[in-house]
């Protein structure tokens, strides 16, 4: 309990977990190789470093594109798309909601009932109403993350001290002039770590609508070569996935850190 | 600075009384303490001459107008807590009060503007002793610092009345002597209605020019909400020597609170 670790052990020790899963998988797709030559299942880390090779460096021999790239500017543009529009519908509703009674007693319910309605089951609807396209799986991410931002983002609001808004109004603010100078500024860190808790569920309803009906995209891809047993193309996949939701994560974070120094006051000391 | 007059006024929740009969005349430029044990209705008194809450009954007119029903400018306020906005510097809480002034639609100043706000906002700053922090958060700010900011903030309107919920009360000894200091010059260079709510009785002598006590009168044990809490004593503390009982009303008499006060209550 007393024993703090030291930046670079903290590192290393940081490390070591993924070097244990990486050493674990190399000894076991090698005694499944001694096994059956031909075992597709855990394939060696060269054969997916070459899947992965021809994925990113050559072109595709039907389409004459590079798949990775083509599938990841969709997927991210998609993901972007979606994570966007649900980001200001949340921030405008939750504000609203938040801050102006009428408008909470108006909107709030039908936001909770409408938050409660599983996004995958309206992905038939999204697929029938918006087509096949980009639009339908946009949709379905906004769907999915929008009540929850405008429900977080209420709840942030309703959180400030009365006494600010009191202290706004006798200062002679709007409803108006509260909302962008006061609300909104206090709002902001708290919106951005939503949309960070978000990424997981946006990449979850991408890949889910990719898989069903695409022509594009990770999560397509992955669905694709599956009836090959292509795990050598699937886990590098999964692992730029990954990696991808991971530096959104962390760049979010940065911008939230950079931006609204004072939120994080408290903690740096 | 401004005249503000009670007249009647009732508070009620629903079936729970917590303010009655209710008559006060606050001359201009008068220093108010109010006093009461906790649950007397002392901060529902003040969001009455905020504008925060609506007498149930009666009627509140500052200057002879009726009071607007919502909280504005001509009324600045310090609360104990949560007064000042930690997403702002020094310099720019109390600039904000400018802003909201000067620019409706985007609560932003730029150019000679900017410059003209900067400097009042800075000589206000500068008056409560806060010029070399006028670029740190709030969360950088002691306690007594940052009710400062807030006096500052709330002076920046020139209110014609100021009124501080506890202002004081988590501030260690030696900080609230320097903010009583600090409010009395304020208040004398101004000259605009002060009206403290406090616990500090002592806080409530030194600083008042007059002394308002709120509590219950009467008391039914088996309805707890049935009666409010009222002026019961009313201090003149202008006058040198023994302090004149300007108002002592008849039901405070001792035989009187007996026979309403039933059994068990204490008062």
């Amino acid at each position: 309990m007393n024993i703090v670790p030291r930046r670079g052990t903290r590192i290393a020790l940081a490390l070591l977990p993924f070097v244990l899963i990486v050493l674990v998988y190399m000894a076991g797709s090698a005694e499944r190789r001694a096994a059956n030559a031909s075992d597709k299942l855990l394939p060696p880390i060269s054969e997916m470093a070459s899947a992965m090779h021809r994925a990113a460096f050559e072109p595709d021999r039907r389409t004459g594109e590079i798949i990775l790239w083509e599938d990841t500017g969709a997927s991210l543009r998609r993901l972007a798309l979606g994570l966007g529009i649900a980001t200001v519908i949340g921030l405008c509703l939750g504000m609203a909601v938040g801050l102006l009674p009428i408008f909470g007693a108006t909107f709030g319910a039908l936001i909770a009932v409408l938050s409660m309605i599983p996004p995958m089951a309206l992905l038939p609807i999204l697929f029938i109403v918006f087509g096949l396209g980009d639009l339908s799986k946009v949709v379905l991410i906004v769907f999915g993350v929008a009540p929850f931002l405008t429900r977080d983002l209420a709840l942030a609001v309703g959180a400030l001290p009365r006494e600010q808004i009191v202290k706004a109004q006798s200062l002679g603010a709007s409803t108006w002039q509260v909302a962008i100078r006061v609300v909104l500024p206090q709002v902001m860190p708290r919106l951005i770590e939503a949309v960070r808790l978000s990424l997981g569920p946006a990449f979850l309803f991408l890949i889910a609508a990719e898989a069903i009906a695409s022509d594009v995209g990770l999560g397509y891809r992955i669905f694709l070569v599956r009836r090959y047993l292509a795990m050598d193309t699937i886990l590098p996949y999964v692992a730029w996935i990954t990696l991808i939701a991971y530096v959104l994560d962390f760049l979010l974070a940065t911008l939230a850190r950079r931006g609204f120094r004072w939120a994080y006051a408290e903690e740096r000391r | 600075m401004s005249a503000i007059d009670i007249r009647g006024v009732w508070v009620e929740y629903g079936e729970q009384i917590v303010l009655e009969r209710i008559n006060l005349s606050i001359p201009s430029g008068a220093f108010v303490s109010v006093v009461g044990p906790s649950g007397a209705g002392k901060s529902t008194f003040l969001r009455l001459l905020l504008g925060q809450e609506r007498p149930t009954r009666g009627r509140i007119l500052i200057d002879g107008n009726p009071l607007p029903p919502e909280p504005g400018p001509d009324r600045g306020v310090v609360f104990q807590r949560y007064s000042v906005f930690p997403h702002l510097t020094v310099l720019r809480n109390v600039l904000l009060a400018f802003e909201f002034e000067k620019s409706r639609l985007l609560a932003r100043l730029i150019g000679a503007a900017r410059r003209e706000a900067v400097k009042r906002s800075e000589k206000l700053i500068d008056e409560v002793g806060l010029s070399a922090h006028l670029e740190k958060y709030p969360s950088a700010l002691s306690g007594g610092m940052q009710q400062r900011l807030a006096i500052a903030q709330a002076l920046a309107r020139r209110p014609k009345v100021l009124l501080l919920d506890e202002p004081f009360g988590a501030l260690d000894p030696g900080t609230r002597a320097q903010m009583h200091a600090l409010i009395t010059q304020l208040w004398r260079d101004v000259g605009m209605t002060v009206v403290l709510v406090t616990h500090d009785i002592g806080e409530a002598f030194a600083l008042g020019t007059r002394l308002i006590t709120l509590n219950h009168t009467r008391d039914d044990p088996q309805a707890q909400g049935r009666y409010g809490a009222t002026v019961t004593y009313d201090f003149d503390l202008t006058r040198h020597g023994t302090i004149p009982i300007r108002k002592a009303p008849k039901d405070l008499a001792p035989k009187d609170l007996h026979k309403t006060n039933g059994t068990g209550a204490t008062q």
